[in-house]
């Protein structure tokens, strides 16, 4: 049977959601004081700038933005066959900063308890909030998104498929049934 | 791409497009190496010991700090102070160490093919750190990463490498790296220093310093191996010196821009000269800083994943 390839979201629609994330951040943080954008690769670090670029129209203000590469802090090194690493850059101390963790699609949680375990070994954030484009469900540890784009009740099997363009745009959110 | 292999035995064996897996994975672990917390959580667990049956300073201690910084458990054993003085054979001692359950052994020997004959008969992963006068992978390996920082690309690059080919892991293994990913590679040494049939490995062959550094982009002098062989092969050292040593004066031949880089020990006086050993056009400590990355992407490509079973 052909995969079947349903739309959630289109480029407005992932737009908006990201419009709404930048409005909750700035409400939640009352500003920008103190605030970081923390990417998760691959795909978390796209979303990342385009909220930096959102949040800088909204308060006229750029954000320091980093990308978190996790693959060292995975827990699933024994048995995954792509074994590249992308980098870590963060060019600011995050000691006492707000950080928001920023990630295109939330399932399991692993992913993001390797994100905090990486950060807290580059410094000690006054907190750490996570933004989350999908929250599919299913999670294995207990992790709560603090911003979310669309919760998206799925089965197990199902795959969403976040897209980007050249420029790294996010184009469009699909849910992949086999 | 995957690329999760058993055993690094030498550059031989791999692929342009493995070397390039190397380096990338290499690049990422060298933040790691300037952070404040110099520690990742990657190989917790997993032991490595270092069966170094040769003297070595660099090699060793890069390994050791590598596997640290991956928090694996690192054990060091040198042979003058192992079972080997008591005259147990190379296969009784690794097969000892091998009961102690460690996931990788590193090894240094001074017979070429050591590491080989050991990845044969072991069930752990194994590292060749410098076999006798074959290879010596991860010294090519972060030759080329330095290489490549100071140069942005290898593909295209005129490297001169100068000095006792014949006795040279180091060499062999560059010869091997650089080639693959689409240097050209010349070499030079005394007569007495070159083997027979280097230009079927694809390299140009020059019996002085002069001709093989004119307008290359980066200059690989070797040290001479007083303790070895190196002595015998030539009439006297300062003779040497004088010949295929490297001063400031000859290097004005390769390109402005050219980086000198040397495997250390250096001989100073010798192979190098103190003013070009200190001066702006020698990356010699960058290799010795990419050494440690270049180990770490070994050792974790070595160890992560789920291994083919080998026949």
């Amino acid at each position: 049977m052909a995969a079947e390839k349903i739309e959630i979201l289109d480029c407005e629609g992932i737009d908006r959601a990201l419009t709404r994330i930048a409005h909750e951040i700035l409400e939640k943080n009352k500003g920008v004081e103190n605030l970081a954008l923390i990417g998760i690769r691959t795909g978390g670090d796209y979303l990342a700038s385009q909220l930096q670029q959102k949040i800088s129209e909204i308060e006229g203000l750029v954000v320091p933005l980093g990308l978190i590469d996790v693959t060292m802090y995975r827990d699933d090194f024994g048995s995954r066959n792509d074994l590249s690493v992308g980098q870590t850059d963060i060019r600011f101390p995050l000691s006492d900063r707000r950080v928001v963790l920023i990630d295109d699609v939330l399932f399991t949680g692993r992913t993001i308890r390797a994100a905090m375990d990486a950060l807290i070994d580059l410094g000690r954030p006054q907190n750490i909030q996570l933004a989350i484009l999908i929250d599919r469900g299913h999670r294995e540890l207990p992790i709560r998104p603090d911003y979310i784009g669309r919760n998206l009740p799925t089965a197990r099997n199902e795959q969403i498929e976040v897209e980007f363009d050249a420029q790294h745009t996010a184009q469009a959110v699909y849910l992949i049934r086999s | 791409m995957n690329f999760n292999p058993k055993h690094i035995l030498g550059i031989q064996e791999l692929s342009a497009e493995e070397l390039t897996f190397i380096l990338d994975t290499a690049e990422s672990f060298k933040e790691i190496n300037t952070r404040k917390i110099k520690k990742v959580p990657t190989l917790r667990g997993k032991t490595i010991v270092n069966l170094f049956f040769e003297a070595s300073t660099r090699t060793r201690t890069s390994f050791e700090v590598a596997g640290k910084r991956l928090s694996a458990d690192t054990i060091n054993i040198s042979a003058s102070s192992s079972s080997v003085v008591k005259g147990e054979t190379l296969q009784d001692t690794a097969q000892n160490i091998e009961a102690m359950h460690p996931d990788i052994i590193v090894v240094r020997h001074g017979a070429s093919g050591a590491c080989h004959y050991l990845a044969e008969r072991l069930n752990c992963s194994v590292i060749n750190a410098g076999d006798g006068t074959h290879e010596h992978p991860s010294q090519a390996l972060l030759d080329a990463l330095t290489i490549r920082q100071h140069k942005g690309q290898i593909a295209g690059l005129t490297v001169a490498i100068v000095g006792d080919i014949t006795h040279s892991r180091v060499v062999r293994s560059n010869i091997y790296c650089l080639s693959k990913l689409g240097a050209k590679v010349r070499i030079a040494g005394p007569g007495t220093m070159l083997p027979p049939g280097l230009d079927r490995l694809g390299c140009e062959v020059y019996r002085n310093i002069e001709d093989a550094i004119r307008d290359a982009d980066c200059v690989m002098m070797l040290r001479i191996q007083r303790e070895r062989q190196g002595a015998s092969l030539i009439p006297s050292v300062r003779e040497y010196a004088r010949y295929f040593g490297l001063n400031e004066k000859k290097l004005t031949l390769a390109k402005k821009d050219a980086i000198v880089m040397h495997p250390g020990p250096i001989n100073r006086g010798v192979e190098l000269a103190s003013s070009v050993a200190d001066g702006p056009q020698n990356v010699i400590l960058d290799q010795v800083e990419n050494g440690v990355a270049v180990r770490m992407a070994l050792l974790y490509l070595v160890a992560g994943g789920e291994k083919l079973q080998q026949d």
